[in-house]
């Protein structure tokens, strides 16, 4: 067990940068630019 | 030196909250910062509408993405979750969260009775993880307009820190948005007076019942890379740890709790400092308790 735990967040870290590059190609950073631009009327409680 | 030693969490929780809320420009015209930083998470809940923010907060970014009908899951934002939590776990809560920074310096105000012991604590603390599936999860996911577009129903109807960091100083510098605000914004602001109030008498009680951010790097506190660790050749069972943590764990049982925000009050007070965090491997810690059993 301790040794799955070694290496598991090592491989969580690993699979996380893959997943953010798969994310940055698919081209959701754009949409949470686009969010993050425009005033978010509902986080702000008008929307 | 002492008392910056003691005050070391204050001042870094401060400068990251400064740092990360440093657009001056937005506070002085109630405009936001629309720069190419908002492109990346800040790792705590730090609401993008606010007029300071440089980055993006975690949890909204989540729900925009899932929300959108082009995509339905975000490889971006888990995969920054994953990469943020797998080193740091709820270290972020204690260390680099605004909100949890606010939350540290409104239970500093004195008030005729704090509440340490909360009723009901051990299931009440449950209560964020529903939150993070209902409210961040299914609802933006499933519940989508007429062109497949979900609400971030988390910050629309629950989360006080977008109407603290962001509805208040937008509303109060913008008359378009004065004359903007009806029932959902008493709402909001109702839930932030609750939660201000509570704050004075409970420690942190938003990041114990409601984050769902928290709620998520919980999950990461048992096996990320930063890790606290208790030497029972010289723990010697004193509970001046469970006595002086303040998020009801006992940390010489059990150091890496899900509730652990990583605050190092319990490193502090040990007197044979037996409590000890870092970026070792797991398996060096002695298990004389049954870690499992958090």
């Amino acid at each position: 067990m301790n040794g799955i735990k070694r290496y598991l967040n090592k491989f969580i870290l690993i699979l996380g940068i893959g997943f953010m590059i798969y994310g940055l190609y698919r081209g959701e950073v754009q949409t949470v630019f686009q969010k993050a631009i425009n005033i978010c009327l509902e986080c702000i409680g008008i929307g | 030196m002492v008392k910056i030693r003691d005050n070391m969490r204050l001042l870094i929780q401060s400068i990251v909250s400064i740092f990360t809320n440093g657009y001056i420009e937005g506070f002085v015209n109630g405009t936001i910062y629309r720069g190419k930083l908002k492109q990346l998470c800040v790792p705590g809940l730090n609401c993008y509408s606010c007029p300071g923010a440089l980055g993006s907060c975690p949890i909204g970014s989540l729900q925009a993405v899932i929300g959108d009908r082009q995509y339905k899951f975000t490889f971006y934002i888990t995969g920054f979750l994953m990469v943020v939590g797998s080193v740091l776990g709820r270290f972020v809560c204690g260390w680099l969260c605004p909100f949890g920074l606010v939350q540290d310096l409104l239970h500093k105000i004195p008030f005729v009775k704090k509440i340490r012991n909360v009723k009901f604590h051990n299931y009440l603390r449950y209560l964020k993880y529903i939150i993070l599936l209902i409210f961040v999860i299914i609802l933006p996911l499933f519940v989508v307009d007429i062109i497949g577009q979900g609400d971030p129903t988390f910050c629309k109807y629950i989360c006080p820190a977008g109407t603290l960091e962001g509805g208040v100083p937008l509303v109060l510098s913008n008359d378009a948005f004065k004359d903007a605000i009806g029932f959902l914004y008493a709402w909001k602001m109702s839930i932030l007076i609750i939660t201000i109030i509570l704050s004075i008498i409970i420690y942190r009680p938003f990041c114990k019942y409601i984050c769902p951010l928290g709620a998520i790097y919980s999950v990461f506190n048992g096996i990320s890379m930063y890790q606290y660790r208790v030497n029972y050749s010289k723990c010697i069972e004193c509970h001046k740890c469970t006595k002086v943590c303040k998020m009801n764990i006992e940390p010489f049982k059990t150091p890496n709790h899900l509730e652990c925000i990583r605050c190092g009050d319990c490193k502090k007070v040990c007197p044979t400092n037996a409590i000890t965090s870092g970026f070792k491997s797991v398996d060096t810690q002695d298990k004389k308790y049954d870690l499992s059993k958090i």
